[in-house]
């Protein structure tokens, strides 16, 4: 009878990035399938000190959390400031995306994205260090993701470094 | 065809839309597109005026209508019905169609009918109401002849003569008419004031004979004062009032269609056919009843334009204008934001104010907020981005205003206060000044205002951090910190040998730190002496709580330091678990287990419950009693409670609702079986026998859920008639006023019950009228029933 206006359905929160796992076992095709489908959202930005309590809090706001799986550094095995959020609903991790991502945890403004689904192996940092790749690489201090990167911090040896 | 050349942009400057003069060759599938978005956007920010936009568009839409008619009816049908705030607009882009293709508007009436017909069928009540009104403002652009709108209206109004059908029928019907006058009172008075004035007449008398047994359910404050919750109904009909007797004038609404007064009225009118209300179905589902939230007066917008009167139709307009923003946008939040804060005569109103109570009118909504919860606080902290200067001081008063009315307010909305202000909150470093509230330290701590205080405070740890607490209260505020959510170990150390569990602790906790299997665990177990059986008696087992208890605290102990530790516990015990809670005692021990170790750690506890039913060691009933318990009255009032109960109540809900789903699927699944003509063979009679099983199976599964879900409600109504029949007794023997803060808290959880799952419990009203809510009951309690009762009547 009526149409329904695409310029008035407009969800924009909840469309995938650009990102794409490069780790991803499956064409960018599949991968993209899984993403429209996922209950599962990457969450990062997060203070190394973030808990899983405070994530399970915020993130229960948008629905029920079936499981949140801390960012592991892959040395140290200490939060390394991400986690995964697997919802029981695709709705639950949608409104996240809405009204979650891009507001404060910890302080800090958390960034989510839809991911393929967690598999073992994921909850760890990529970066040569063992934390994240960005973190390699940042040239700021940011005293609650181990102060300066990686990178950084090799060329200010005098520098006290915060350990968790 | 040409289409002239023209270019709108709208808010971000983004989809520049051009139509050119020459024609391209683009695909048919693109113009329609470009209609679309033309026809969306017109309206927005714009270099041009609205007028110029407009005359520009409908030349634009002319020139198309040979090929694009049905495409274009279509598009301004959904817009009629989506886009409610922009109406006045739409209206007048469809006079100005009608006044150069009049057989054009004709069709777009009949559709406009034609889809009317269509949103009450399939009770989309709400958008119904946005069409009629869009009808009714066709009447001030010279696309419909007034007195058909007139007999339209007469039609909906005699709806209520009808007799044996709900109350919230003939609302409906009363409250679609009254709610087009603000647009279309003036004009329709003018032709036709005799119809007008009998009408009103018939409105006034079924006013006054409406029952309004439900308003005090679904009020936010029970005092009048400083605003009275008014009955939706009753507050329009005083606002129409004051409209008829300021002569219809109404200066808020934005009509472009008054800039094209000359041409319009050249236009030929059409006639409404007549249209017949669809008669009462019994699974209409017609919208709630609801209560008008006010906060704010004039006297609250310290300086700039005054506020608009709580009866004045003006503000009618604004609160409904605003509403259908954050309806059409509610997902996007930048763009709702946008759109509240661009709400076209803001200059004349204290648009903050406005927006600030449309929203918290939205949260405290009474069954439910029409959005998810987290999606206010969102908006708001948008908001308060893109008005930095102004926002936020609102939102600080009105906060300072809800706390200051805390003693009045339903329970169910300070819940949401609560968690709405932590969250706010912890994106703004906690900063608020507490001390401004040291007035809540001077009562007792069961009183609303510290009560409120402490919750807050709790909810914010969650969000943080014990110590950040510590850190941002003053001292004086340390009775209301949470405590430090620590594990409470009852075998902790040697102070606890003397404890008849103690040894076996320490042999568990070593069996499963060295990864013993669960046979020797539970042979380790039987070790524990049982504080309810006699040595010498012989009549085999009866339950052992210290058995529940040495296994769990020792193994939640272990497994303390985090949810998926605990998490992970209880799966790989879960055999263990499953033995000792076989029982209805069993079950209510390992909850009353879970309570004594983290009962500094509400979350945790929630958290552990949800997991415990989700995996089958205990079930809904079992929490529901064990909330219930004696053992749990001193925490009855603390909203974790029930977070918990209502979160049980959800997952019953949920795991019934799968299994007739899975029901559903078989037998849609042999209908299509059936379906299929060919000639059967011994294979598909096969799966057609296995299908007809699995379906016998699924419908003994349902009925069995069913039979759980009306179990649980039973419990829960029955505990709460026990502990409130308690009280009002006790009351009176005693001579003493039975309106405590317990008691408010308590009658009001009873309601929260019925409100947050009318849905559910609707099934089960026959079974609760004639076993629980019966004429024997305190009339006290039997009110939240006939109060609930009254919400669908």
């Amino acid at each position: 009878m009526s149409a329904k206006l695409s310029a008035l359905t407009s969800d924009s929160y909840i469309d995938i990035s650009q990102y794409r796992d490069q780790h991803f076992k499956g064409n960018r095709y599949e991968q993209e399938k899984l993403l429209k489908q996922s209950h599962t959202l990457y969450v990062g930005n997060l203070s190394f000190y973030t808990t899983e309590e405070q994530v399970h809090e915020l993130f229960s706001k948008s629905g029920d959390v079936k499981r949140i799986i801390i960012g592991l550094d892959k040395v140290k095995k200490t939060a390394c400031g991400f986690c995964f959020v697997e919802y029981y609903t695709r709705l639950g991790a949608e409104n996240a995306m809405r009204f979650i991502n891009g507001t404060r945890l910890d302080d800090r403004i958390i960034r989510t994205d839809w991911d393929a689904g967690f598999k073992e192996g994921r909850q760890y940092g990529r970066g040569k260090s063992g934390g994240q790749v960005r973190d390699e690489y940042r040239q700021d201090y940011d005293p609650a993701r181990g102060g300066y990167g990686k990178l950084a911090s090799q060329h200010r040896p005098t520098e006290a470094r915060n350990t968790f | 065809t040409h289409l002239k050349k023209y270019i709108y942009k709208n808010n971000n400057g983004l989809n520049k839309c051009q139509a050119h003069k020459r024609r391209r060759t683009s695909e048919p599938i693109e113009i329609e597109d470009r209609l679309e978005s033309l026809i969306c956007r017109v309206g927005e920010k714009s270099t041009s005026s609205l007028e110029s936009n407009l005359e520009g568009l409908a030349g634009v839409l002319e020139a198309d209508l040979p090929n694009y008619k049905n495409k274009i009816l279509r598009i301004l049908c959904s817009v009629a019905r989506l886009l409610p705030e922009k109406l006045t607009v739409y209206t007048t882009l469809v006079g100005l169609l009608n006044a150069r293709n009049y057989n054009f508007g004709g069709e777009f009436v009949e559709a406009m009918i034609r889809q009317l017909k269509e949103t009450l069928k399939n009770n989309l009540y709400n958008e119904a109401v946005y069409l009629v009104r869009f009808l009714s403002d066709l009447v001030n652009c010279h696309v419909i002849a007034a007195p058909s709108m007139v007999a339209m209206f007469e039609n909906f109004v005699s709806v209520t003569q009808e007799e044996d059908v709900p109350q919230v029928r003939s609302d409906w019907f009363v409250y679609v008419v009254l709610s087009c006058l603000p647009w279309v009172g003036k004009e329709l008075y003018e032709k036709k004031d005799v119809e007008i004035d009998r009408l009103l007449s018939q409105i006034e008398g079924y006013l006054k004979g409406r029952v309004k047994t439900h308003v005090p359910m679904l009020q936010v404050w029970t005092a009048e004062k400083p605003h009275p919750q008014e009955e939706y109904l009753d507050c329009l009909w005083a606002q129409i009032q004051k409209l008829k007797k300021d002569r219809w004038q109404e200066r808020h609404i934005l009509r472009p269609y008054i800039a094209f007064d000359s041409v319009l009225c050249e236009a030929l009118q059409h006639n409404l056919p007549p249209f017949t209300p669809p008669g009462h179905m019994p699974d209409a589902q017609y919208p709630m009843p609801r209560v008008v939230f006010r906060m704010f007066d004039y006297t609250d917008a310290p300086e700039g334009p005054v506020m608009p009167g709580s009866h004045s139709v003006e503000r009618f307009v604004i609160e409904e204008n605003l509403h259908c923003i954050i309806m059409t946008h509610w997902k996007e939040r930048k763009t709702c934001a946008a759109q509240l804060l661009s709400y076209p005569g803001k200059n004349k109103i204290p648009l903050n104010y406005h927006i600030v109570e449309v929203i918290f009118g939205e949260l405290f909504q009474l069954p439910v907020p029409p959005h998810i919860d987290v999606m206010y606080t969102t908006l708001l902290i948008e908001l308060c981005k893109l008005q930095p200067g102004s926002l936020p001081q609102v939102l600080a008063q009105a906060t300072e205003m809800l706390y200051m009315r805390l003693d009045t307010m339903n329970t169910t909305c300070i819940d949401r206060l609560i968690n709405w202000f932590a969250h706010h909150l912890s994106n703004f470093q906690f900063r608020w000044s507490w001390d401004d509230w040291s007035d809540c330290l001077t009562v007792d701590l069961d009183k609303p205002k510290p009560k409120f205080v402490k919750e807050v405070l709790e909810k914010c740890m969650r969000l943080s951090y014990h110590q950040r607490i510590v850190d941002i209260v003053p001292p004086t505020f340390s009775a209301l910190i949470p405590a430090e959510p620590v594990f409470i170990y009852k075998y902790e150390d040697e102070s606890a040998s003397s404890l008849p569990g103690y040894p076996v602790s320490i042999a568990v906790g070593n069996a499963i730190k060295n990864r013993a299997s669960n046979e020797e665990i539970l042979t380790a177990l039987k070790d524990v002496p049982n504080p309810n059986q006699e040595d010498d008696d012989d009549e085999g087992e009866t339950f052992n709580p210290l058995r529940v208890d040495v296994f769990l605290q020792t193994l939640l102990h272990l497994a303390a330091k985090s949810f998926s530790h605990s998490f992970s516990a209880l799966g790989k015990f879960h055999e263990i678990l499953k033995n000792l809670t076989e029982s209805d005692e069993g079950k209510l021990h390992i909850l009353k287990v879970v309570y004594d170790v983290w009962r500094n750690h509400p979350q945790m506890i929630a958290v552990l419950v949800d997991k415990m039913i989700r995996t089958q060691i205990v079930d809904c009933a079992a929490v529901a009693n064990w909330l219930f318990s004696q053992d749990m009255a001193h925490e009855f009032t603390r909203l974790f409670i029930w977070e918990i109960l209502h979160s049980t109540i959800r997952k019953m809900d949920k795991h019934v609702q799968k299994i007739q789903q899975e029901l559903e699927e078989a037998k849609d699944k042999l209908e299509k079986q059936h379906g299929d003509d060919e000639d059967m063979d011994k294979a598909s009679e096969d799966e057609e026998g296995q299908l007809e099983e699995q379906i016998e199976r699924l419908q003994e599964k349902v009925e069995s859920a069913q039979s759980e879900q009306k179990n649980l409600f039973l419990v829960i109504f029955q505990r709460f008639i026990m502990l409130l029949t308690e009280h009002l007794v006790r009351c009176e023997t005693g001579s003493v006023d039975i309106s405590t803060p317990w008691y408010k808290n308590c009658i009001e959880r009873l309601q929260q019950i019925f409100l947050m799952h009318h849905v559910t419990i609707q099934q089960y009203m026959g079974t609760l009228e004639n076993l629980l809510f019966t004429a024997e009951l305190d009339p006290h309690i039997l009110a939240v029933y006939q109060q609930f009762c009254a919400l669908q009547l």
